[in-house]
């Protein structure tokens, strides 16, 4: 089993990593990019047979005192 | 005084920190990221570095450090804690301030002097700075862009816990003087118990004439004179 969690800034948070890449974008001739956000993407591994609501719930948990911070950044957990 | 100067893995300014202290006559220690007492501390300095090597986000491990624990216990009950670049990031990923620290608006890692606006001397970390007067120390980050919601600053403000703000030679606080993009050229704040601070830039670093600049050490004589005015308010 799986665990995936996306990490995205927040919109009001400057990102200027996703500003430069759209630029960048721009300069190359990719027309109609209308914003970039760079977040991060965690991958982890959990034991087979694992229980998936609690997993989730733990998971929920972690990532919102640990792998994401709320201030900043919004998070996707899935499971599969 | 006894100040207690915490010491994470990738911790680079704690003998600084130290340095500093027992320049200006006090005594300091360092304690490490592992040990779950502070011990005998009349104030307690979390330095600047790279605690677990920024892994994740800037401070997110080492709030989960034992000694943390400690700091927070020391703080709920009234205790000083500075944290200075790292240190500041930490106490934010602790929820000790509010805000977040993101990284620079250029993504460029900033080492340079800058000068600092204070706002209020009506803190702890602020008291002693005479009045008007810029305070030049360096900076040295790639993720000191102060951000909070509308709503967070709007309280920083009313209740006067924005304690230094970015701005020029001449004490002007304009974008250009503002190396990171932060909020309102935001550099340092504090709680709303005004307990706790942080900072960017570096006091410690700027406490003699032979490193540049001696302004810094009034933010550490501020901390000693809130000491000395109010003996033994906590125990660790």
């Amino acid at each position: 089993m799986k665990a995936k969690i996306i990490i995205t800034p927040k919109k009001a948070v400057l990102d200027p990593q996703g500003k430069t890449v759209q630029n960048a974008l721009a300069q190359m001739g990719y027309t109609g990019v209308t914003g970039v956000h760079i977040g991060k993407y965690i991958e982890i591994d959990l034991a087979p047979g694992t229980d998936q609501a609690a997993a989730q719930k733990a998971l929920n948990d972690a990532a919102h005192k640990l792998l994401s911070n709320p201030v900043i950044e919004d998070y996707r957990l899935e499971i599969e | 005084m006894n100040i207690a100067v915490l010491q994470f893995p990738a911790s680079n300014c704690d003998q600084d920190a130290v340095h500093a202290v027992r320049l200006l006559g006090h005594s300091a220690r360092l304690v490490w990221h592992k040990d779950a007492s502070l011990g005998d501390t009349d104030a307690v300095i979390v330095p600047g570095g790279f605690s677990y090597g920024d892994y994740l986000r800037c401070g997110a491990i080492a709030r989960f450090s034992p000694v943390m624990q400690a700091v927070k216990n020391f703080a709920d009950n009234g205790g000083l804690v500075l944290g200075v670049c790292n240190g500041f990031q930490v106490l934010t990923e602790a929820g000790l301030l509010p805000g977040a620290l993101i990284r620079n608006r250029d993504l460029q890692f900033h080492c340079e002097f800058i000068h600092l606006k204070t706002l209020t001397a009506s803190s702890p970390f602020t008291n002693r700075i005479p009045a008007g007067k810029t305070l030049r120390v360096p900076i040295a980050h790639g993720e000191g862009c102060y951000f909070a919601d509308e709503e967070t600053l709007a309280s920083l403000k009313a209740n006067d816990q924005i304690l230094w703000q970015y701005c020029d030679a001449g004490g002007n606080v304009t974008d250009t003087a503002n190396p990171n993009g932060a909020l309102q050229n935001i550099a340092g704040i504090c709680n709303e118990r005004r307990n706790v601070a942080g900072l960017m830039p570096h006091p410690e670093r700027a406490c003699e004439r032979i490193l540049g600049s001696d302004d810094g050490k009034w933010i550490l004589e501020s901390i000693f004179a809130a000491l000395k005015d109010q003996p033994a308010t906590q125990a660790a």
